[in-house]
């Protein structure tokens, strides 16, 4: 059954921006599904739609078993959202908020508090409970959105960028947590503009685009669909890459190449049997190789092919090559 | 019920957040108490005002500042529902069941039952210094009344205006353009008998001067049918301003 269907989703703002133009895709229930593009690409959009926050101009939602438009009720019943902007109220204590969000989900009593306590102790945040969330580090912020995310142990959790602002080390205590998640049989529908992120912890995951969605699938089929590895080749003599990218562009079995400064990429069928063949063309031209390596398509390589643009993280330009 | 019991969570919340700012409550306590010492003292000598007709200063005063202590108070509520905006709170509350009512129900609660409470600290000081409720109890209730409904109203205004404005700049500047202009359109530190006519005129019809004549009227001891009459149509005021917020707030939700 799926946990999360979404069809032809579109969503037009008042001033005429639209941020969603026809986005559809479905999380089946336990699985780990991320939604992967740039700011500004509809993910948070599509969130809100999903948390009842904000309602779709065209097009249908559930979540759950349950519409979004037709019975939000439901829909915030059964499940958690931990937006991208912190939602903590950072001038009550970790306790009170956990206490608070339970009560609106109409917990009380006992249940709640022991609820407050397990979620305290799995979080790491029983030393911290009852100081102002004002004290707390971004980490242990964050922690607590989640917690509070699960209070009413929800069916599906949304996680609207995780991890954005974290330091590296609070990010893998977050993975872990989300690691940890999926293995409960929660369904689990991350954004992130990281595409190391989403390789590492989406079972399938969809590239949003443009308020589309580009390519859909488990990170290794993404990087199946592109065929073969790439060589990167580094020569010795740094003035003659225009000669040796004429020389690979030649061969039968290279499909393409790309240059990035003194550092030739070429896209082949099967790397290791072509290594050695280009090598051979290169040196019979009189082209000294310093360096060459060969590697698997990444994720960044599915979203250029995907979006004709190279991944971009926030403010950077699109000069990246396809591989690194 | 459900309604009752998130507006009830909710309030706890805020009450907790104002109770966790030790110079906001003891700001929030002085700062009535120096009206009516300050006023007290400034204004002492109008009494003498042939015309005037009440002897005692302080006595009059103290109804006056209990309800400007209200107005005061209720006016920025908007702010506090901004920063929730702000900080993503509102969203997070959102998402969840809570009555979608009892989040600008929670926040008029809050500002009514602040007032009183201040109310309660100005008849207090004024008692110490003369000031007598010849109504009795239920005189001093009649304030306390006055002051929540007129605080429960511009509650419901302010959330109203940062609702459609959402900038608390824009809060701040309509706020404070409704605020004074209301004080001195009432007779909170000026005898009715001494008002220009047509201020006295206007004052029939702001809100403001309801609350002061009512508790005046309640804190004097008075016949009740003008004390009730200004209640009822305080407590109308204040369901319009409360509607006038719920919808803002759905437009809001909506806009989203």
């Amino acid at each position: 059954m799926s946990a999360i269907e979404v069809a032809d989703l579109r969503k037009t703002y008042a001033g005429g921006v639209e941020a969603l133009r026809g986005l559809s895709f479905a999380v089946r229930a336990g699985e780990v599904f991320a939604l992967l593009g740039p700011n500004g690409a509809g993910k948070s959009t599509t969130v809100r739609i999903l948390a009842t926050l904000s309602a779709p101009t065209a097009g249908r939602a559930r979540v759950a078993g349950f519409d979004v438009v037709e019975k939000p009720r439901e829909v915030r019943r059964r499940i958690g959202y931990v937006a991208q902007a912190s939602g903590v109220d950072v001038t009550a204590t970790g306790r009170e908020n956990l206490t608070l969000q339970g009560q609106l989900f109409r917990l009380s009593g006992a249940g709640l508090r022991g609820r407050v306590e397990e979620l305290l102790h799995l979080f790491q945040l029983e030393a911290a409970a009852d100081r102002p969330a004002l004290t707390y580090s971004g980490g242990m912020r964050r922690r607590l959105d989640v917690a509070m995310g699960l209070i009413h142990r929800p069916e599906v959790l949304f996680l609207d960028e995780p991890t954005t602002g974290l330091d590296p080390e609070s990010r893998s205590v977050m993975w872990k947590e989300v690691r940890r998640l999926a293995e409960g049989g929660l369904t689990l529908l991350l954004t992130t503009h990281y595409l190391e992120e989403a390789d590492q912890l989406a079972q399938r995951l969809a590239i949003v685009d443009g308020g589309r969605i580009v390519a859909e699938g488990t990170p290794d089929d993404l990087k199946g669909r592109l065929r073969g590895d790439v060589i990167s080749v580094e020569l010795a003599d740094r003035g003659r890459t225009a000669e040796a990218e004429a020389v690979l562009r030649g061969q039968e079995e290279v499909a393409g190449v790309m240059v990035d400064g003194t550092r030739l990429y070429a896209q082949v069928g099967h790397g290791a049997r072509a290594v050695p063949s280009l090598l051979a063309v290169l040196e019979k031209a009189g082209l000294d190789v310093a360096q060459v390596s060969l590697s698997r398509p990444s994720l960044d390589d599915v979203y250029l092919t995907a979006t004709g643009h190279a991944y971009r993280g926030e403010g950077e330009p699109a000069s990246r090559p396809p591989t690194r | 019920m459900e309604f009752l019991r998130d507006t009830w969570h909710l309030f706890l919340r805020l009450i907790r957040v104002t109770m966790r700012m030790p110079v906001f409550v003891i700001i929030s306590i002085v700062q009535p108490v120096l009206w009516v010492l300050l006023f007290g003292q400034l204004f002492k000598s109008v009494t003498t005002i042939p015309g005037f007709g009440a002897s005692s200063y302080v006595q009059f005063l103290a109804p006056g500042i209990s309800i400007m202590t209200a107005l005061f108070g209720a006016a920025y509520s908007g702010m506090g529902l901004l920063a929730d905006i702000d900080r993503g709170v509102l969203d997070r509350l959102l998402a969840t069941p809570v009555s979608r009512g009892a989040l600008i129900a929670g926040r008029i609660l809050h500002a009514s039952v602040q007032v009183v409470v201040q109310a309660a600290i100005i008849l207090l000081v004024a008692f110490l210094l003369g000031a007598r409720s010849h109504g009795g109890l239920t005189g001093v209730l009649a304030v306390f009344l006055a002051a929540s409904l007129l605080a429960a109203a511009f509650a419901g205004f302010s959330n109203a205006v940062a609702l459609i404005a959402r900038r608390q700049e824009l809060v701040i500047a309509a706020m404070n353009f409704v605020v004074l202009p209301s004080t001195f359109l009432s007779s909170m530190i000026m005898s009715r008998n001494l008002m220009p006519g047509w201020i006295r005129g206007v004052s029939r019809f702001n809100p403001v001067n309801w609350a002061v004549t009512a508790a005046r009227d309640g804190f004097e001891g008075r016949a009740p049918s003008e004390m009730i009459l200004y209640l009822s149509l305080l407590a109308g005021f204040a369901l319009i301003c409360g509607f006038l917020a719920t919808r803002s707030f759905g437009r809001y939700r909506k806009a989203m």
